[in-house]
């Protein structure tokens, strides 16, 4: 899978209370919850990410709780795939169940905000198309690749489900 | 070649006669615990869409304790749908608002020794202090295992965490775990296993263990687990769980991990984290002049029945300065029973403290303990990043409930070595 899209560039230690706050948890409605997401490190976040950016943080990336929201609001504001040099384990579980695969990049120091990159995910390639330049990054290991491509774990049990009755 | 407890549960768990680091095993759950916020209103809702009975009704344990105690709408939404959930689910294993999951857990005899379990929750690796695995996992992650019975997991590295000596009068768990933060960063030991062990750890309590356990989440590790002893079994059987055998899981003398660290009990002074993460921590007497308005004795990590018990050994004859809110929000409503029942809470509130119903409330910022804007607090929480205590505006410290208590006293931090 090859995803093309510009960079959201952050530093380290992005924590969940950052990309899901509290307030944000208990917010009525969907569309006032996802706005939330990052809004006390970058407020034009949010706003302006598009369908198909793609998030790139440096070390620890989603330190802190279980709660699935911040992926799943990574993904509503438009993020389809994360780069960082390392991952909270529990982040890094809940993004392939959501369906936004999590790669470890050790090079995302050289990515700058608003970069346009191009994530191949079977070769294990991040082509920064702003600079010209490449770095290596993880490959998808086959059995989360095939959860991914179902659509996340939710979309993986329905089919084995489905194939069991 | 010897084997871990670590190891020697992920076999049993997937079915092999051994594993190593790096396997990747499917593991049959023993339990799986969900709260009131990972449970029913997401992962409850998302079994129901996948249409598939929970896979084994005596495996799952449902706690309510995040939006509990809390008069505004939205919170009273989340308990409705939890409510309502386990109901028509008929959860035979329902606890309704009696304190916070990763305490209520063990404390109403779900925890044994060798057991593989998973919690949707971070923390969920605090039943590691009685010889258990458990990890956390997120709200779809849970869905799968309620539905299946089953997780994927890849087996972790060991690490042994030897805690030599013993820990002076006023330092506690608190202090060690800290100290492990502050040296190794909250990512030290990422996907590993920390193995706390050594003659500090058994001379510890067997609630004080939990504190270690309970922050195996704050240095990045998959949990954190420590071997059965006497002591385990005892406050287990004071829990009801009995037929207990220690021996059954020790790791191997031949065992391999990844890495050794020792840490100096003796030496160990009051660990202090400063805002706004846990990897900050310093010993106490570094802080110098900090004010605080609020110091908070709560959560799973820090209001356990021997948490309030230190804190009443420093604060017993003594007032909190003026200036300061003391609040303490017990972790569970049996501790509080029995710590009112034997005077620790009376010492409490004599001094000054103001007692909070039972539950997640100020680790999170909800509830009365919720920081105010600009407000500087210590707690003796396990996180104090920017906004989740109170607002982004707030600062919070970390510290043990000895530290936390000494610095309501004195209005600022204070090493409670010198109040005991
Ligand atoms: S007390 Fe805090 S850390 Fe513990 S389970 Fe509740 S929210 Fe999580």
């Amino acid at each position: 899978m090859i995803q093309k899209g510009n960079a959201w560039k952050y530093g380290s230690n992005i924590d969940t209370d950052l990309l899901a706050p509290i307030s944000a948890l208990t917010a009525a409605k969907p569309e006032e919850q996802y706005v939330q997401c990052l809004q006390d490190v970058d407020p034009n976040f949010a706003k302006s990410c598009q369908v198909g950016d793609v998030f790139v943080a440096e070390d620890n990336l989603g330190i802190g709780s279980s709660r699935e929201w911040a992926p799943q609001y990574l993904r509503s504001c438009g993020i389809r795939v994360i780069l960082a040099k390392s991952f909270a384990r529990i982040f890094y579980r809940n993004c392939f169940n959501l369906a936004v695969p999590a790669l470890v990049c050790t090079e995302t120091h050289k990515i700058s905000m608003g970069d346009e990159l191009e994530v191949d995910m079977e070769k294990g390639v991040v082509r920064n198309l702003t600079k010209g330049e490449e770095y290596a990054c993880d490959t998808v290991p086959a059995h989360l690749m095939e959860m991914v491509n179902d659509g996340g774990l939710m979309e993986h049990l329905k089919k084995r489900f489905k194939k069991a009755s | 070649m010897g084997q871990t407890i670590s190891e020697k549960i992920l076999a049993r768990a997937s079915g092999q006669e051994t594993v190593k680091p790096g396997d990747i095993v499917t593991c049959q759950v023993d339990l799986a615990m969900v709260h009131d916020s990972s449970g029913p209103r997401t992962s409850g809702k998302k079994l129901d869409e996948l249409g598939v009975p929970v896979w084994d009704m005596s495996k799952l344990v449902v706690i309510s304790d995040h939006y509990v105690n809390l008069d505004d709408a939205a919170a009273k939404n989340v308990q409705d749908i939890c409510d309502t959930w386990c109901e028509t689910h008929k959860v035979q294993n329902f606890i309704r608002n009696q304190g916070i999951c990763h305490i209520v857990l063990p404390q109403e005899g779900h925890v044994k020794p060798g057991m593989f379990c998973v919690g949707a929750d971070s923390h969920s690796t605090t039943a590691g202090a009685f010889g258990a695995f458990m990890v956390g996992v997120g709200a779809t992650e849970i869905t799968g295992v309620m539905a299946t019975g089953e997780i994927w997991a890849r087996v972790p590295e060991n690490v042994r965490m030897e805690v030599t000596g013993s820990l002076k009068p006023g330092v506690a768990g608190k202090d060690v775990i800290l100290k492990i933060c502050g040296d190794h960063g909250i990512m030290g030991f990422g996907y590993q296993v920390v193995e706390f062990c050594g003659e500090g750890v058994t001379n510890m309590s067997a609630q004080d263990r939990m504190t270690l356990t309970n922050m195996a989440a704050e240095i990045g590790a998959k949990t954190g687990i420590i071997a059965p002893d006497a002591k385990t079994v005892e406050l287990l059987a004071s829990w009801g769980v009995t037929g207990i055998d220690p021996a059954e899981w020790q790791s191997d003398a031949d065992a391999v991990y990844a890495k050794h660290i020792k840490i100096d009990g003796d030496a160990l002074a009051p660990q202090v984290a400063a805002p706004s993460s846990p990897e900050n921590a310093d010993d106490v007497g570094n802080y110098k002049n900090v004010k605080l308005n609020q110091a908070y004795l709560g959560a799973c990590t820090g209001a356990k029945l021997e948490d309030l018990r230190m804190a009443a050994q420093v604060m017993k004859g003594k007032k909190v300065a003026s200036g300061t809110r003391f609040l303490v929000a017990p972790s569970t409503v049996k501790m509080r029973e029995i710590a009112a029942a034997e005077g620790t809470l009376g010492i409490l509130e004599e001094a000054g403290a103001t007692i909070l119903p039972s539950g997640c409330g100020g680790c999170i910022g909800l509830g009365d303990a919720r920081l105010a804007e600009d407000a500087v607090g210590i707690s003796s929480t396990n996180r104090n990043f920017v906004g989740r205590a109170g607002p982004a505006s707030s600062k919070l410290y970390l510290a043990s409930p000895f530290t936390v208590a000494a610095s309501a006293v004195a209005g600022e931090i204070a090493d409670p070595r010198d109040m005991i």
